[in-house]
Parts: structure tokens; sequence; C-alpha cells
């Protein structure tokens, strides 16, 4: 067994044998292996560094600052009487693209004459909320909820009020960050 | 004779118990997996003569296309393949994506890399006669990764689909027409039709990731396995056929040598990607005609070389002396089977080899020139220097959705839709049917409305809904002719 493969290799590899001095051979290899595997190790986990980066980017990246959306001149609303609807371009972010959508807002004053702007999203199931001007509320179309001028649920099957969106006022311009809110429920939820 | 750190022995005989001083673990492994066997067969080659520097290119090519398969997985995660978005998207990588300008400067000088090594690889091969001996089919299997990864150079330069890469490509793929007969079939077939379009770009995208890849893998594999079959050639003094010269294993000095040069390689490249970034210029325009397209160096002396041809001679240049040339390559160990590897003692082959390169060099030298030396030439490249690079500073601007409302806005151009939309919105028709008629829990769709109904159905029920709908909640609509034919004109834009 050993004598055949002596001769199988000797016919394969003639004269081979460690190219220099046996002595301190092993050494050398074991440290030129740890070097290696040092450097291997090294370099793999250096690289893998931008690697792991790149792939989490969504994940990682700060989420792009809040889009406010322009509703109009402050001065616009200074002496709306009741409830005035305003469409608003709300820009949302998907990776490299963005998407543009159209939404209606309305905008009170408060007691204390601060602007609010509401969602027209009925907290029920969604609907377009309409101001009916002759009764002075606000009405969901599809199973009656009532609302107050102020957003207060009145009646119906809703579970809150009108959802109030967070609003500033920049270079006199009144601004709105547009979010959708969990339906059905009794507290005001984001959900995107 | 046998290695002192990896005994060829079959580790089978020895009861994990007893491998005292050996490590248990690897015992297990060995008699499931065969490691041992596996590791004496990668590092126990032997080397006549020895390990040299000269012998680190192989193993340097392997290690940048690896680099390429990694940094080429990661990048299709966020680029997409259309001729609409591809430049968004690669735009997307280098300006925003977390590293990756690096990344894609990694793979796009990769190329580069390969390119470099390659040539390397070839003029050692040649000038040490190691293609002598039995070794044909080992020639043969490395000329086609060579073609394969000139076709993956061409391939990957039209991908992110700016105006240089556009117009380098409608070049390239134009030569293919000049082949007789079947020129203009090619074309076509490369194309995906008669222009460039999106279909050039799915086509290079699929050759690029998915064929030329496989057979990229396909012959590394024949590759080294003729490699290891004829075994290392060793120095130009040696026997090819029968090696005569100490042998010296693989492991560890070799290994070592490969490692230090792959590791030499990525550093540089890491380098000039950090600091050095690839460009990407502004987004194809077909319908530009001022465009000079200059493709990557290494194609520079083929491009000048194409130059001089035209007319009815142009089928001898483009087709037929490089055809030659590429016959008299690939078919050099079928010809030159003399054994005799000393490269002062082939003077023929050597020169032929020495005379292609420097004409190579000279052509790739005298476009340079050419493009210098040409005042209006010269201007143009420098105004598209400075569209790229006011491309590269301008920040990201991220591609507006076909679902948006600036895509919906175009349809709304005709004034009648735009008031009827106002119409549509004053009487609330969108509480119910949504913004855009999108639909909602308590309304239906609007959208494709116009195509299901012709505008005199639509108007019947608008003032006289079905019974269906009255149940559903609609309401007849109380309006004016004219107010009326504006809310059809504004239901038939929604699609």
């Amino acid at each position: 067994m050993e004598s055949e493969n002596q001769t199988k290799d000797e016919k394969r590899e003639p004269g081979c044998a460690e190219s220099s001095s046996m002595t301190g051979a092993h050494g050398r290899r074991s440290f030129l292996g740890v070097l290696m595997s040092v450097g291997t190790v090294g370099v793999g986990a250096a690289l893998s560094v931008p690697l792991a980066r790149f792939a989490l980017h969504p994940t990682l990246a700060k989420t792009t600052e809040t889009a406010w959306s322009d509703v109009g001149a402050e001065d616009e609303f200074s002496t709306i009487a009741e409830p005035a609807k305003r469409l608003i371009n709300i820009e949302q972010r998907d990776g490299w693209r963005k998407v543009v959508s159209e939404k209606s807002v309305y905008v009170t004053k408060s007691a204390d004459g601060r602007l609010r702007v509401l969602s027209s999203v009925c907290p029920h199931l969604g609907c377009t909320v309409a101001w009916n001007e002759t009764k002075g509320q606000f009405i969901s179309p599809c199973h009656n909820g009532v609302f107050a001028p102020d957003g207060a649920l009145i009646s119906g099957p809703p579970r809150r009020g009108l959802d109030e969106l967070e609003t500033k006022i920049e270079d006199g311009r009144l601004k709105v960050r547009y979010q959708y809110f969990r339906q059905l429920v009794a507290t005001k939820e984001v959900i995107a | 004779m046998d290695s002192p750190t990896i005994p060829p022995t079959n580790s089978d005989d020895v009861p994990v118990t007893e491998a005292r001083g050996r490590n248990r673990v690897f015992v297990w492994f060995d008699r499931r997996a065969g490691i041992n066997s596996l590791l004496h067969e990668a590092l126990d080659e032997p080397i006549p003569g020895g390990a040299r520097w000269a012998y680190v290119f192989g193993s340097g090519l392997l290690f940048v296309f690896l680099s390429q398969v990694i940094t080429g997985v990661f990048l299709a995660l966020y680029y997409v393949p259309s001729a609409d978005h591809a430049h968004t998207t690669v735009a997307y990588i280098t300006k925003e994506v977390t590293a990756g300008a690096f990344l894609r400067s990694l793979h796009s000088y990769g190329s580069s890399a390969i390119i470099v090594v390659l040539l390397l690889h070839i003029a050692q091969t040649f000038l040490y006669g190691s293609y002598k001996g039995r070794r044909e089919l080992l020639w043969v299997a490395g000329c086609v990764l060579f073609a394969l990864m000139i076709g993956m150079a061409f391939t990957g330069y039209l991908l992110p689909w700016d105006q240089k890469a556009y117009f380098a490509t409608a070049v390239g793929t134009n030569i293919a027409s000049e082949v007789p007969l079947v020129g203009e079939w090619l074309k076509r077939l490369m194309r995906g039709g008669a222009d460039m379009g999106t279909l050039t770009l799915s086509r290079f995208f699929v050759a690029h990731v998915f064929m030329i890849p496989a057979a990229i893998f396909a012959f590394v594999a024949a590759h080294i396995y003729l490699f290891r079959k004829a075994g290392a050639a060793g120095p130009i003094s040696e026997d090819p056929v029968s090696p005569r010269q100490k042998a010296e294993r693989f492991y560890p000095r070799q290994v070592t040598m490969d490692m230090g040069f792959a590791l030499l390689l990525i550093a540089a490249l890491g380098l000039f990607a950090y600091f050095v970034p690839a460009e990407l210029g502004p987004k194809a325009n077909p319908a530009e005609t001022q465009y000079l397209p200059r493709p990557e160096w290494y194609y520079l002396p083929v491009f000048q070389w194409l130059k001089y041809w035209s007319g009815p001679l142009a089928v001898i240049g483009i087709l037929a002396i490089p055809t030659v040339i590429a016959v008299l390559f690939v078919g050099l160990p079928f010809i030159d089977r003399g054994l005799e590897r000393r490269p002062w003692k082939r003077p023929v082959a050597v020169g032929a080899f020495t005379l292609v390169f420097l004409a190579l060099v000279l052509l790739g030298a005298l476009s340079r020139r050419d493009d210098r030396r040409n005042p209006g030439v010269a201007a143009q490249l420098a105004k598209q220097r400075e569209e790229t690079e006011a491309f590269m500073r301008a920040p990201f601007e991220p591609e507006t959705a076909g679902s948006s409302l600036a895509a919906a806005n175009v349809a709304l151009a005709d004034p009648l839709a735009a008031r009827g939309k106002t119409i549509f919105e004053t009487k609330s028709c969108n509480a119910c049917h949504g913004d855009g008629g999108v639909g909602t829990p308590a309304g239906a769709k609007l959208i494709g409305v116009g195509a299901k109904l012709p505008p005199d159905k639509l108007e019947a029920v608008l003032r006289q809904p079905t019974e269906k709908m009255a149940a559903g909640g609609m309401t007849s609509v109380k309006l004016k002719d004219e107010e009326m034919k504006a809310l059809i004109a504004y239901l038939n834009s929604l699609k």
C-alpha cells in the first residue's frame, strides 16, 4: 500500500520535496498559515462593511425629513368663518422614485384663533368627509358619520372625531404634515 | 515524501477518541466531507522549480472575478434593467445609497483590473511557453474565458444607460452589421430590434448577469481542471511534458505570493474606488446628434483600428484581419508544437506577439492623439466631460411614479376635463369614489369607466342611476349640460 503510493507519487512529482532545508519548515508553514488566515479574515471583514451598509441602506438611512405640504398663505385663512377645503400635494419617496398624490384637507380656526388642519378621511372606513354648509357639519356620505366644525364626533358609527394633522407656519405659509391614521378605533394611531 | 502538516492518510482509520494532538472537530468533518484529501489536493500541487511571483496572475484573476460577482450581486439590489429606470437607479446607487458610489466604482474599475491582469496572465503564459506540451485544451479554454470577459465588459458598459453607455454600444452593435450575409440580422439580434432601446438593455442585462457568468463559471472550472491535469509548467528551463526540476508544493510559499498579489489588487481597487469614484453621465438621449462616444481604454485600439476601414474594404479590416489574428492566437499551441520554451529561441512567436501588442498600444495612443489634435472633437469631448461633472454634482432626483399626480395632470391638459375635475370635487363625488376616482369602500372605482360606457350612456346613468347604483348610495347628478360635458370629459380622462 505504502510503496504503491510512493511510486505513484514519484511518477507524478519527480523530485518533489520541501524547497529548502527541512529544519524549521513546519514552523514556517504554520506562521504563513496564520498570517494568511489573519490577512484573509481581516480583508474579508473590511470589505464586508461597505457591502453590509449598502444592503442595509433602506433600514439604516435616516428617514427622509418629514415631508411638509403647502396648504396656502396664512393670510388666506385669517377671515375664514367655516372650514375651508384645500387640496394638497403629498410627495412620498419610494426608494429611487416618488409618488405625488393629491389629498383634501379642511382648514379650520380654533376658538383661540389658531389654524388647524383636519384630514378629510373619515376615521370610520376612510370615505372622504364633506362639509355641509347648510347644516354646518361635516358629514361622511358613506355611513352618516357627523362631525362638528372643529372635527369633534357628533353622531354615527365612527369611534372618534376627525383627525387633526400636524401643522407649522413657515415664511407666512401654512404647511401640513399629511398622515394616515388607523380606522375603526377610538384613538388616533399613525399608520403611514 | 508526505507533507508534514497535512497527512494524506485516510482519517477513517483513526477512531475519534484516539485522535490525540489532532483536532477532533477536523476529524469529525473529514470523515463526512473528506476535507483532508481536498486540502491535500488543493494545497500540495507540485510546482517544478519552486514558487515564483510570475505565477500569481491566474489566481489574481479569479479573485477579481469573485469581487465582480459579489459587488455585481449587491448592485442588483437596487438596479432595474429598463430604459425607463436604469439610469435613475444607477444614479440612486451612486448618489444616495450608503457606500453605493464605492461599490459601483469597485465593480466598474474591476473590469479594467480584469483586463490588465488578463493581459499579464496571457503575456506570462506566452513568454514562458507555458502553453506547450499537451496544454492545447488548457490554452483554448483560456481563450474562451478571454472572449467571455471581453463580452462581460461590453455588455456591462451599457447597463448605466447614460450618454456614453448608449452611444458606445450603438457603435459597438453597429460593427456587427459589417459581418457579411448575417451582419444585419446579428445586429438586430443583439439590439432586440432595429434600434437601441429598452429591449437592448434587457438583452445586455441577461447576458451580463446570467448567460456569460454561467459560461465563465463553467470555463473557469474547465481551465483549472485542465491546469491541474497538465500540471504547472514551471520555469522556461523546464521540460513542459515531464518536469525534472525539484518541485515545491503550492502551499505555503506560492499561496502566500498569490494572496499577496490578490491583496495588492484589492487594495489598489479599493483606493481607486474610494478616492476617484466612477462617474455617471446624464441619461441617454437617443435624439442627441452631437455626442461623440469614446469606449473604455481597453477598447480604444479596436476603436482606432476601425476608423481606417470603410467602404468595400471594411470587411477586410473589421472581419478578416481580426479573424486571422484570433485563429492564430487560439491555434497557437497547435501551430507552435516545439517544446522549446526560452523566448530568445522562439523569435517568430515572440516577435509576432510583441508586434501585435505594440500595435495595440500604438493604436490606443493614436486614438488619444487624434482626439487631442482635432479642435472640434476636443471641444465636444470637453463639453461632454463638463456635462458628466455637472450631472455628478447635481443632487439625486427621484423619478416620478407613473401613478403620480404629475402624470395624472398631463391627462388634464384638456381644459374641459380640468373643469370636470373641479366639479367632481365640489360635488363631493370624491367623497365616495375617492380622489381621482380610485374607489373607496363606499363607492366604485371610476378609473377606466370611459372605456366601459360611451359618453351618452355615462350621462344617462349619472342623471338617472341604475337601481344597483342607487342601492349603493349613488344620487342623481343634477348639472347643466355644459357642466355634465366637463364632468364626463374628466371621467373619460381617468385611465
